[in-house]
């Protein structure tokens, strides 16, 4: 033998055609690399292997060798290497890659098993399509189509079983429609660790159910749904709301945390009708938590912020603008920006640039909550870290504005520009709101928004573009799923302006703009454009901060730096 | 040829008067001298012995105990388990509980010998559910055995610790599959695991590499340390040595357990001179030759069998001789040495909506074809019998079976669909007359739902 191959990589034929794939692969994933669509239900690769539903049948051969010499056996046909195929098919899902490995999926035996294993699935399925929520995403639907034989020879009673069992306040379950292939079982067992699924009787009278006395609970129950390959979980909001196939797909980032877990928004006509995440192996797998899927509803929430005012007055952007210059100037050294770890990596970078055009300090509103140790994190803001990458911060920010405070109280600061943050909420009172003169963008109403001087309402994270850093320094973008509500403004537009009105150097108002100002001004994101940030982010270097003391714990694909 | 005559190993003293459960009779019997023996040998002695022996598995599959045990994976550093499968629940079979009820001790003293031979220091005996006498009978046998220092720690002070556990199904037939019988043995569902990767010799019993042996075969370990693997291997027919008990049930004079040489009796003397052939004014019909799930067979029928040396040979079905592999070659099987026996009175299709009914009913819901397949087919049976039978329901059943053997993730698609595919097979033509038949219904044999 000369030197080991380079690399793990092991050869294998699919349907004839040769790749090289590495160690561990199984058969399924193999042949999705050249091409090969090998159906499954049961199998998902970030849960464990259970092989139950059988769809995933093909017939394996290996190269003949003779058992005594160990001498390949020629086909003397081919003039090749002969090769012994198995003659019982094999599941796919839990055949991993081996050296020389032949597979077959497109002959008559296992055409005949993939017919064989719809009609089975469908004999006691409902077959209510028309009413299903799962319609136009279902893999049901889809392999029947694909692989079934397009009539059924059944004519016997079918299974009755449990319908709308709500398993807990987000997931609905209909039995009948559950083809049993456990992944929701194994996602609650094995990534929620809240192991409350199960299977009760047996047979075809098998019935998914919650264990007696307890109910799916936990904040990842959603993906149970995401997971369901049929129409059997379904989700108690977004059920019978719109049809799939009418939702745009928006690509965003979950803010709830600053796991920042990929997101897909789903939305038709400028309304948002569910969010579903986004695979990411780097970040999120394919999870995201239950709380952040609702988060959507801040759109069109009955406070929502919608006019521009002056002093409590609607009044037009323009005068509004003018009125927050005059403000700056009044207060000429006395101003103060609250930015916010809310704001996207381009709000944040015009935010600093207004900082520094007012000369005015800057302070972050930190948020921090339990972690759960899988993707909702200690940082409840989604993008601390863009505001250190932006320059806009320097430290981590604390829990309460005490430095802003202490100023406002002693009349240091007698102007603050609150850029995306309820300052009540951040600790100041009533009084304090009171005694200063407020600039606020914003999307909803709070004591901040009633006691500005100029309220200018902003766009929520599903109206705009724009980019988070996650807790692992990685540079996700989301894009625009609905257009705002009348009345409100993009947040960079906002911020432009403000920045012109006091006094700064003209600064972009869009994201093209913004984007070639940090390319220029940031070394972690030279020769970077918006358009040009992979659709899985961009890691970027951590070094220039790894002495921060960063507050969230172990995560999903996240291991705090030591120290 | 006069059938030979019944050569009891394992049931030696199954109802013999006065022979009693305990251990102080096992004792008077020579009892435990086998361990005694064995531990004096080596283990890697033992386990040669047993694959001298030629001795083969009498759960069903009929795979060579020595090979099985050759199997286990002992670099791993894990322990390994033994686990003996007494939940004994094919359809046909009665002969695993004799041994427990009447015998215990003879399978304690097995257990203790190959535990001995495997490095094994704790091993299961997996009781069926619904034999809770025999499960009290092996906890006193046990506390007796542990009583005298042939069980536990230290065993006859040879510095050997070995203990044994009873542990009791729930009533469920999948609990007889070696890596279902593992799941619930770990307190979970009887889900057979899929192989690979979850071969018992290597991934077993809480991961561990495990031997899963039915009573039956371990009883035989006690006797092959007795005499020694090549003697043992003389009984029987090579390749098939020892002896295996039959049990036989249904339309024969005398049913009941037989034990004899394997091979060296033929169905046609078992039936016919062992059984006192069929009931008076009947005629045998199907022999089903090895538990439920053995395909059938037609009485009469005639199968070409090959020779070794190419030729061929035709072989009546009543001259079949009762080995693993001449069943084998006429496409049924040895099984679990259930013979079931149906004569002319039996209706094929009702026979078989039982059979349907009971795979139905157990199957464990596991993977689809199983699960739907097995559903289906006993509803389409169920129906026929309750008068509503199609012409094409033969030809709907058979694609049915077709579409479970083969791709499932045990070996209980096999065992659900074989009985219809060769009720099929074998017996076609009473399907296809039975909606002309116009018989009235018969709805005692099956329910519908």
């Amino acid at each position: 033998m000369s030197a080991a191959p380079p690399t793990d990589l092991v050869p294998v034929t699919i349907d004839g055609q040769e790749i090289a794939v590495p160690k561990g692969t199984n058969v399924i994933e193999a042949a999705r690399r050249v091409g090969v669509d090998v159906p499954f239900y049961c199998y998902h690769p970030k849960l464990s292997v259970v092989g139950n539903c059988r769809m995933c049948l093909v017939e394996l051969g290996q190269p003949a060798v003779d058992l005594a010499t160990k001498a390949p056996v020629m086909d003397p046909v081919t003039g090749r290497q002969r090769i012994d195929w198995i003659p019982r098919p094999q599941i796919g899902c839990a055949t991993n890659v081996t050296p020389g490995l032949h597979v077959r999926t497109q002959t008559p035996q296992i055409k005949a098993c993939r017919e064989g294993v719809m009609e089975f699935l469908l004999i006691n399925h409902p077959l209510d399509c028309p009413i299903c929520d799962q319609a136009g995403e279902c893999k049901l639907q889809e392999q029947a189509t694909g692989y079934g034989r397009g009539y059924s020879r059944f004519i016997e009673q079918k299974n009755v079983k449990p319908k709308r069992t709500q398993l807990g306040p987000r997931v609905m379950l209909d039995d009948e429609r559950c083809i049993l292939c456990s992944r929701c079982i194994r996602f609650c067992k094995e990534i929620a660790k809240d192991d409350v699924l199960g299977f009760t009787d047996r047979g075809s009278y098998s019935t998914l159910t919650c264990y007696p006395g307890r109910q799916l609970t936990n904040n990842y129950s959603l993906n149970t749904v995401d997971l369901c390959p049929v129409g059997a979980l379904t989700s108690t909001d977004f059920r019978f709301k719109m049809r799939v196939w009418f939702l745009k797909q928006t690509p965003g980032i979950d803010p709830e945390s600053s796991a920042g877990a990929n997101t897909v928004v789903w939305s038709r006509e400028g309304v948002i009708y569910r969010i579903t995440p986004r695979d990411n192996d780097a970040v999120n797998d394919s999870w995201m938590a239950d709380s952040g899927r609702e988060l959507y509803k801040q759109v069109r929430s009955p406070g929502r912020l919608a006019g521009v005012r002056v002093a409590g007055t609607p009044a037009a952007l323009d005068a509004a603008v003018a009125q927050a210059g005059e403000l700056f100037r009044a207060a000429a050294g006395r101003v103060a920006v609250v930015g916010s770890g809310r704001s996207s990596v381009e709000e944040q970078w015009l935010t600093r640039r207004l900082t520094e055009a007012l000369q005015a300090p800057a302070w972050l509103v930190s948020r921090v909550g339990e972690g759960d140790g899988l993707l909702v994190s200690a940082d409840r803001n989604p993008n601390v870290r863009g505001a250190l990458v932006t320059g806009l911060i320097r430290s981590l920010p604390t829990q309460r504005l005490d430095e802003l405070t202490a100023a406002i109280d002693a009349g240091r600061v007698t102007t603050v520009v609150a850029v995306g943050e309820d300052l009540a909420a951040a600790g100041l009172t009533r009084a304090q709101l009171a005694k200063v003169k407020i600039v606020h963008l914003g999307t909803a109403a709070s004591p901040t928004s009633e006691a500005s001087a100029v309220l200018l309402p902003a766009l929520t994270l599903y109206e705009k573009a724009g980019c988070f850093v996650n807790q692992q320094f990685r540079l996700q973008r989301f894009q625009r799923a609905v257009p705002g509500p009348a009345g409100a403004h993009d947040d960079l537009e906002l911020l432009a302006r403000l920045i012109g009105a006091s006094g700064g150097a003209v600064a972009p108002a869009d994201l093209a703009g913004v984007w070639r100002e940090v390319a220029a001004a940031l070394p972690a994101l030279a020769g970077r454009t918006f358009t040009t940030v992979p659709d899985l982010g961009l890691a970027l270097d951590p070094a220039p901060f790894a002495g921060l003391p960063f507050i969230e714990g172990p995560g999903l694909h996240y291991t705090p730096a030591k120290g | 040829m006069p059938a030979p005559a019944e050569r009891r190993i394992i049931f030696k003293h199954i109802d013999e008067p006065g022979y009693t459960p305990d251990l102080a009779c096992y004792l008077r019997h020579g009892g435990y001298a086998s361990l005694r023996k064995a531990l004096g040998m080596a283990p890697a002695a033992i386990i040669d012995e047993v694959k001298k022996s030629g001795l083969r598995g009498r759960g069903g599959a009929g795979f060579g105990c020595g090979l099985k045990w050759s199997l286990v994976d002992r670099k791993s550093g894990k322990p390994i388990y033994l686990v003996v499968n007494a939940d004994e629940s094919e359809p046909g079979t009665f002969k695993d509980r004799y041994i427990i009820h009447q015998d215990p001790h003879q399978l304690l003293e097995s257990i203790m010998v190959s535990s001995w031979a495997n490095n094994v220091r704790q091993a299961y005996i997996y009781i069926r559910g619904e034999f809770p006498h025999g499960a009290r009978i092996l906890e006193k046998a046990i506390a007796e055995a542990r009583a005298a220092n042939l069980v536990g720690p230290n065993v006859l002070g040879s510095g050997y610790s070995c203990e044994i556990y009873v542990h009791r199904g729930a009533g469920a037939y999948i609990c007889g599959e070696e890596t279902g019988l593992i799941e619930s043995l770990e307190g979970k569902r009887p889900y057979p695991r899929i192989k690979p990767p979850y071969f018992p010799a290597v991934l077993g019993l809480y991961q561990c590499p495990t031997i899963v042996n039915n009573v039956e075969t371990l009883c035989h370990v006690k006797h092959i340390v007795d005499v020694g693997g090549e003697e043992f291997a003389k009984i029987g027919t090579p390749g098939n040595t020892g002896t295996r008990i039959l049990c036989v049930s249904g339309h024969v004079r005398r049913p009941g357990y037989y034990e004899y040489e394997v091979g060296r009796i033929t169905l046609g003397q078992l039936l016919n001179e062992v059984c006192g052939g069929p009931l008076p004014g009947r005629t045998f019909k199907a022999i089903i030759p090895g538990g439920s799930s053995a395909k059938v067979l037609r009485w009469g029928e005639t199968f070409t069998l090959k020779n070794k040396d190419g030729s061929t040979r035709t072989l009546a079905a009543e001259d079949i001789p009762m080995d693993f592999d001449t069943l084998a070659a006429c496409g049924t099987m040895g099984g679990s040495g259930g013979v079931i026996v149906m004569d002319d009175s039996v209706n094929m299709v009702e026979a078989l909506a039982n059979i349907n009914a009971f795979y139905a009913h157990e199957s464990c819901g596991q993977c689809t074809p199983c699960r739907e397949g097995s559903l289906w087919m006993k509803k389409i049976t169920a129906r026929m019998v309750h008068g509503q039978a199609r012409a094409e329901d033969g030809a709907l059943l058979q694609g049915v079976a077709d579409q479970i053997a083969g791709r499932t993730i045990c070996a209980f698609g096999e065992a659900c669909s074989w009985p219809t595919q060769s009720f099929l097979a074998k017996f076609g033509d009473e399907f296809r007359a039975y909606p002309e038949a116009k018989t009235a219904p018969r709805p005692e044999s099956v329910p519908l739902a």
